[in-house]
């Protein structure tokens, strides 16, 4: 019978390659039918890769290694069962990274002595091949790369040289993928927009007596608070729906503009910033977006969050305000165009019809990308989400 | 009016590379070619005469002086000039002949005469005898090379002020043969004169000769020549020549050497003459080179220049880089071409190669370096071949050990180099080199030594 090849499955639309962190199986052991294989880290979300059919695996990748959806990582001889070879030792993952064989002896050296796997460096020489320099470069700042397999490698490795010795005043681990991927899209982002802020501030006074008035009903009835999130939400459906250019985004050279409402809420959870969408969010009434927002940010914090959720969003929604910050610029989420930073309320004295008065205040911030949007259009988008705000009934109306 | 593809104008290494690539990918392919052999400058009358007559040289050399050592005896040593210099027209006959089997063999028409343009995309040849023809095609690389420059206190004359164009052919031993300008050329014909037994001044303008060369290297260069024979002298001026009497001036004193020859070798100028370049307007530079864009293009469409006639360093490997590239660019291929690894040699007895950055202009540009060196007179068989005369010179970047360039001095240092600027190609570092096996004994393991050296590591040496 022919072997059977283990692929990296598809993962959703925008997933294109992710890192095999980490290999639950040796080479060369017996897997059973549904058993865990792999996991696999996207910048999105971790998850596992299971056995087709139970016989004896050979392992084509190392942990750590970059792959591409649809990438055969492994194959299973399903002619070698537990019963076939049951005296035959799993044996250990080989420990040298596959890219190495190709790898400069400089750079295999390096490889060998500091655990970075060359194919996670970004290579400077000829055809993107990774130099030394790029390797003693990503020693002294580490790349994203995955913890080491669990399995300890068979022969023992040359004494690491460490190349940073862990002083008591520092310690040093490795950025997770996650934070990696991150990190990259941040830095991306701010590379290829032409990213700038606006800022408004919003009397959140209104809204905070239309809580007050109607939160014991709403528990009642809904079984969850009502809280600012449901507000702001369907003010920035309302400012979309006003300046239909912030819903837009660039593909190319061609400006796509989006006629659907959903939003992205960044959430933070312990493995980095998340940001779950929530769908539709023209057709969702107050309560149904509390419970969306709700339940994605439980998802998120809990790993348990799909692909599904985080794709596809038009524009995000981040609250700094829950940490206490006052203000700041936030950074979009490509290929997103624009978003709303929310800011912490505080009691701030302002003048109203002449009058020195005493309001809950917020600072509003949208960033944006001036490719395609005008700063006419980000301040009068951000002005009609601050008269959402201030007069709700604005949402009913409609003006 | 004979229609092809790619028209390539002149027929050197950078012509006729361009013409043979551009026929591999399929274009058909007219070579335009003033003499009546192909090969150009290089092959006809520089790069490789003059390496014959450097190799049958040394052999002179080495039976005279060097034979006894290894107890070998000739009894008298005889030397016969005519059959010395028709070893080498053997030679240059063997090599040309062989590049236009290979022209036939690709289906390159070859055209002999000489080509000016009509239009962009017409020019008209003009054979020694005959009418003129008329070749039109889409593309034309002007590939015309360079002549040797001539000093206007100092005109050639063919019989006693010449080029090293006549100087690889001279009927007799010149007595005293003063060569002017201290570079390849004139070091290397200097050189095969000077062992011949004429009696060879080399007289430089600059405070050094081979002065592309780090001081360091072409301190213990000079020497090594000085021992030789020849006579070196540098910061010094030529003024002219009459009855018999170089006259230059240093310092404002008055130097005089007697001289029967007058090799000028201070180098080349792009040679674009009569090509009718104005006519269609194709833009040259304050050097008179053919002014190109990044892909050779001039500012005429169509109209390509590679090698010698546009600005870079004027070697035949260059000129072929740049041909097989052009040809790849019209035939809508990537070409590719890395002009900051040029290889250059001096093929004297022991030869100078440099790839890369010197130790030197590494230093002036304020680059932090470490540098490897390793004797040739610490190597195994560089002693057993009585070849110890040099070192390999490897220039690392301190921080990421990348090889930023070398300079070898020594016996075979054109083929040592070759390594090296491979390393670098594929952005290796000065470790790499060091972990490379390199077989034993070979002079190649200096180069490897050297590499170690960058970090202090060389076994063979402390």
């Amino acid at each position: 019978m022919a072997s059977i090849e283990v692929k990296i499955p598809p993962m959703g639309e925008s997933i294109a390659s992710g890192i095999l962190a980490k290999w639950h199986v040796a080479d060369g052991a017996i897997v059973k039918k549904d058993q865990p294989l792999f996991e696999l880290e996207t910048d999105k979300i971790t998850s596992e890769g299971t056995a087709e059919s139970a016989g004896k695996i050979s392992l084509k990748v190392a942990a750590g290694d970059e792959v591409k959806i649809g990438q055969v990582v492994a194959s299973i001889d399903p002619a070698a069962t537990a019963d076939s070879s049951s005296n035959s030792k799993p044996q250990t993952p080989n420990p040298e990274p596959a890219a190495a064989a190709a790898a400069s002896p400089a750079v295999r050296r390096l490889a060998a002595e500091t655990g970075l796997d060359p194919a996670s460096v970004a290579g400077t020489g000829k055809a993107g091949r990774v130099t030394k320099g790029d390797m003693l470069a990503a020693a002294a700042a580490p790349a994203p790369k995955p913890a080491a397999p669990a399995a300890a490698p068979a022969a023992p490795a040359p004494a690491p040289r460490a190349p940073l010795a862990p002083g008591t005043r520092q310690t040093r681990k490795k950025m997770s993928p996650l934070r990696a991927k991150i990190a990259q899209r941040l830095v991306s982002a701010q590379h290829e927009a032409a990213m700038l802020t606006t800022f408004n501030e919003v009397d959140m006074s209104a809204v905070m007596a239309l809580r007050a008035k109607y939160q014991d009903d709403f528990v009642k009835k809904h079984g969850l608070k009502l809280g600012f999130m449901s507000f702001f939400a369907k003010a920035v459906v309302h400012a979309l729906r006003e300046v239909p250019a912030v819903n837009a985004q660039l593909d190319g050279d061609s400006i796509v503009e989006n006629h659907y409402y959903d939003i992205g809420m960044a959430v933070s959870t312990e493995k980095g910033l998340m940001v779950p969408v929530v769908r539709s969010c023209d057709t969702l009434g107050m309560a149904e977006i509390e419970k969306s927002i709700a339940d994605v940010a439980k998802r998120a914090r809990e790993g348990k969050i799909t692909l599904a959720d985080l794709e596809g969003g038009v524009f995000t929604i981040t609250n700094g305000g829950i940490f206490g910050s006052m203000l700041s610029t936030p950074i979009i989420n490509p290929p997103q165009s624009a978003i709303l930073g929310l800011h912490a309320i505080n009691e701030r004295p302002v003048a109203v019809n002449g009058q020195v008065v005493i309001r809950p205040m917020m600072y509003l911030a949208l960033s944006y990308d001036h490719r395609l949007i005008d700063g006419k259009e980000a301040v009068t988008f951000l002005v009609k989400v601050k008269q959402a705000i201030e007069d709700p009934a604005r949402l009913l109306i409609g003006a | 009016m004979s229609s092809f593809d790619l028209i390539v104008i002149g027929a050197g290494p950078g012509g006729y590379v361009c013409a043979f690539r551009a026929a591999q990918l399929g274009l058909k392919v007219a070579l335009v070619e003033k003499r009546p052999t192909l090969g150009g400058t290089c092959l006809n009358v520089g790069c490789i005469p003059s390496k014959a007559l450097l190799h049958s040289s040394e052999h002179l050399v080495w039976a005279k002086q060097h034979a006894a050592e290894h107890g070998i005896g000739f009894g008298s040593v005889t030397f016969d000039l005519p059959a010395f210099l028709k070893r080498k027209d053997d030679v240059v006959a063997k090599l040309v002949g062989g590049v236009s089997a290979l022209a036939k063999a690709r289906k390159v028409t070859v055209v002999t005469g000489a080509a000016s343009f009509v239009s962009a995309n017409t020019v008209s040849v003009a054979p020694a005898a005959g009418a003129p023809t008329q070749l039109t095609a889409k593309n034309i690389v002007v590939a015309t090379g360079s002549a040797p420059v001539e000093l206007p206190f100092l005109k050639f004359d063919g019989k006693s002020v010449v080029s090293s164009d006549h100087a690889i052919a001279f009927d007799s031993i010149p007595k005293k043969l003063v060569v002017v300008g201290g570079g390849a050329i004139g070091l290397e014909l200097g050189s095969v004169w000077s062992r011949l037994g004429a009696d060879v001044t080399v007289v430089e303008f600059l405070p050094k000769i081979a002065a592309a060369y780090d001081d360091d290297i072409v301190r213990n260069f000079t020497r090594i020549l000085q021992k030789q024979g020849l006579k070196i002298e540098v910061n010094a001026k030529v003024t002219g020549y009459a009855n018999g009497i170089l006259t230059a001036e240093r310092d404002g004193q008055k130097l005089e050497f007697p001289a029967d020859k007058v090799l000028v070798s201070v180098g080349r100028r792009p040679y674009a003459d009569a090509l009718g370049l104005e006519k269609v307007g194709v833009k040259l530079d304050d050097r008179k080179r053919i002014q190109v864009d990044g892909h050779l293009k001039t500012n005429v469409p169509g109209i390509w220049a590679i090698g010698d006639v546009v600005a870079g360093p004027m070697l035949a490997h260059k000129a072929e880089e740049d041909g097989v590239a052009v040809a790849e660019w019209i035939a809508g291929k990537a070409g590719h071409i890395n002009w900051d690894l040029m290889p250059a040699i001096v093929y004297t007895s022991p030869e100078v190669a440099s790839v890369g950055l010197g130790e030197d202009a590494a230093k002036a540009k304020g680059l932090a370096v470490n540098i490897g060196k390793f004797n040739l007179a610490a190597n195994g068989r560089a002693i057993a071949a009585s070849a110890t005369d040099g070192y390999v010179k490897i220039i690392a970047d301190a921080k990421t050990d990348r090889i930023l360039g070398a300079q070898i001095l020594g016996h075979n240092a054109g083929e040592l180099i070759s390594e090296i600027v491979t390393h670098m190609e594929y952005g290796g570092s000065a470790e790499d080199l060091g972990r490379t096996i390199h077989a034993h004994p070979t002079m190649s393991e200096a180069v490897k030594e050297a590499g170690l050296a960058v970090s202090k590591s060389a076994i063979h040496a402390l």
